[in-house]
């Protein structure tokens, strides 16, 4: 009788350490193409961006999968470790492991955890405070008019509201984007979350915007190294190994592998560097 | 050629064991290097010590028995050799080796540098085999025909002598190159087809049983492997596991 156990023999672990990683690298390139917009776009398209990644409900199942993701992709990943180690009880006195393996295949679990500290860092940094930072500030622009400086709050509806109403009491903020009329209760327009304001002002900060910065570089170097060896791989797992399509493979994950990292990295460099606050 | 070796002594399995030194003198760099452990067990011999205890058999680099971990890789330094054909002309007069057994949980030392690779033997008989009746009428094999293409890379998987360097080197002591090789010389053949799915279910199932590690595609077991066998089996056997697991 066959012996099947596409839940827990060693192969399953693996499916699924290829199967995460693998949708992992799908939201490392959304992520990206979002994050270029503080580069490439300006404040307002970023912030609108913002919104609808926290608000669209396609989004949401999708950044749902993604830490569901990041968890079997750890806890797996820690469980398969264990598992190899007890497999070797006595360790070698010597062992000249250079000379048949690449050194990023042999630290996947080290460059994995510094990653995964990584990302709970950065959670708490951005995430955490756009999702419940109760002071989260909203936009703002600041409008010139006959020598006097006025600023208004942007809103969704591409309108304006001026600061001194709500700070008059005219208009009162409620769940933290919500302007309502006092008087009448009713909501009368919404603003946006200045994530880009969060973000520029993390890594400009004149004690540890520098530091942040060359931390968040530091990270996606591990992940530059962790993705040299991982992409392939996950393809190796999952059974594609053909003298046509892996030569492809190998070569677009190790691209994938240097470029994704590298302009993740650019981005904090140019706000630190070069973004005039 | 003179030599520091620095061998793996262990009297028994229940011994903690540990390195010993042992200085060599006299070493032709033509001599492969079981010969050189022969000529150190003869002078221990002649000492009255005992001799260092190690694997070996046709030393034609062909039977699989031979094993020795030598300067931290499996069968040496050297590619596509066993230990035995290994020769002290890839080392130099003054050397420090180091020898040890080949370590995995699942091979546990015997004495000295033997190890019990008898887990091999037990992932071969849960699906290592096709079932053919020969009780006399047995049909000629070269009836059916092959592709020539499926032919040369079932020969190739086929050519696994089942040492157990794959398992040796892996940084998580794996044998998944070693049960991907016998898994894939079946199931690249007509004859092994019919029993493909189970085949691959049991041995995968006994291979995870006797305590091996898990394959994180490092690759060293293919550079390691005496004979080459190719990744392309572990993934062959990948493919082969998820699609039966699925027929169920």
């Amino acid at each position: 009788m066959a012996k099947s156990a596409l839940l827990k023999s060693s192969l399953a672990k693996k499916y699924w350490m290829a199967l995460t990683g693998l949708f992992l690298c799908l939201f490392l390139a959304g992520h990206l193409a979002g994050n270029l917009q503080l580069i490439f776009s300006d404040a307002l398209h970023f912030n609108q961006y913002a919104l609808f990644m926290t608000t669209n409900p396609a989004v949401k199942l999708l950044s749902y999968l993604t830490y569901i993701s990041i968890l079997f992709h750890a806890i797996d990943g820690i469980m398969l470790t264990f598992q190899n180690r007890a497999a070797r009880p006595i360790a070698y006195a010597k062992n000249n492991a250079a000379a048949n393996s690449p050194w990023a295949s042999r630290n996947m679990a080290v460059l994995g955890t510094i990653i995964l500290v990584f990302i709970v860092t950065h959670m708490v940094n951005f995430w955490a405070k756009m999702h419940f930072d109760e002071n989260f500030p909203l936009q703002t622009i600041s409008i010139e008019n006959q020598g006097q400086k006025q600023d208004f709050y942007l809103t969704t509806d591409a309108g304006y509201i001026p600061v001194n109403q709500v700070e008059t009491g005219g208009l009162e903020i409620k769940n933290r984007t919500e302007f309502y009329d006092t008087a009448a209760k009713v909501k009368v327009k919404e603003g946006y979350k200045d994530l880009h304001k969060i973000t520029v002002a993390f890594f400009q900060d004149a004690k540890t915007g520098l530091i942040a910065t060359l931390l968040y570089v530091l990270a996606m170097a591990v992940l530059a190294f962790h993705l040299w060896h991982g992409f392939a791989s996950a393809f190796q797992t999952m059974g594609v190994n053909n003298p046509t399509y892996s030569p492809i493979i190998k070569g677009f994950g190790k691209g994938f592998a240097l470029i994704v990292p590298l302009l993740f990295a650019i981005i904090p460099i140019y706000i630190h560097f070069f973004l005039k606050a | 050629m003179k030599l520091t070796l620095k061998i793996w002594r262990q009297k028994n399995a229940q011994d903690k064991g540990a390195i010993v030194d042992y200085p060599i003198d006299g070493i032709e760099p033509d001599m492969s290097f079981l010969e050189m452990l022969d000529v150190l067990n003869e002078q221990l011999i002649n000492k009255g010590d005992e001799p260092v205890a190690f694997d070996h058999d046709c030393r034609e680099g062909i039977c699989g028995m031979c094993s020795l971990f030598i300067n931290g890789e499996a069968h040496g330094p050297d590619r596509g050799v066993t230990t035995c054909q290994l020769h002290m002309r890839m080392f130099k007069d003054g050397d420090t080796i180091f020898i040890e057994p080949f370590r995995a949980k699942a091979f546990p030392v015997i004495k000295d540098l033997v190890v019990d690779r008898s887990s091999f033997d037990r992932i071969q008989h849960a699906g290592g085999f096709i079932s053919v009746n020969t009780s006399g009428n047995t049909i000629d094999a070269n009836t059916i025909p092959i592709n020539k293409d499926d032919a040369d890379k079932s020969f190739d998987a086929a050519a696994c002598i089942g040492c157990g360097a794959c398992v040796a080197t892996c940084k998580n002591s794996s044998a998944m190159l070693f049960v991907s090789a016998k898994v894939s010389q079946y199931a690249l053949l007509p004859q092994g087809k019919v029993e493909a799915a189970d085949r691959v279910l049991n041995m995968v199932h006994q291979m995870d049983l006797e305590g091996f590690g898990n394959c994180t595609n490092t690759g060293a077991c293919e550079v390691e492997c005496p004979k080459g066998i190719s990744l392309e089996n572990i993934a062959r056997m990948n493919r082969e596991y998820l699609v039966a697991s699925l027929k169920g």
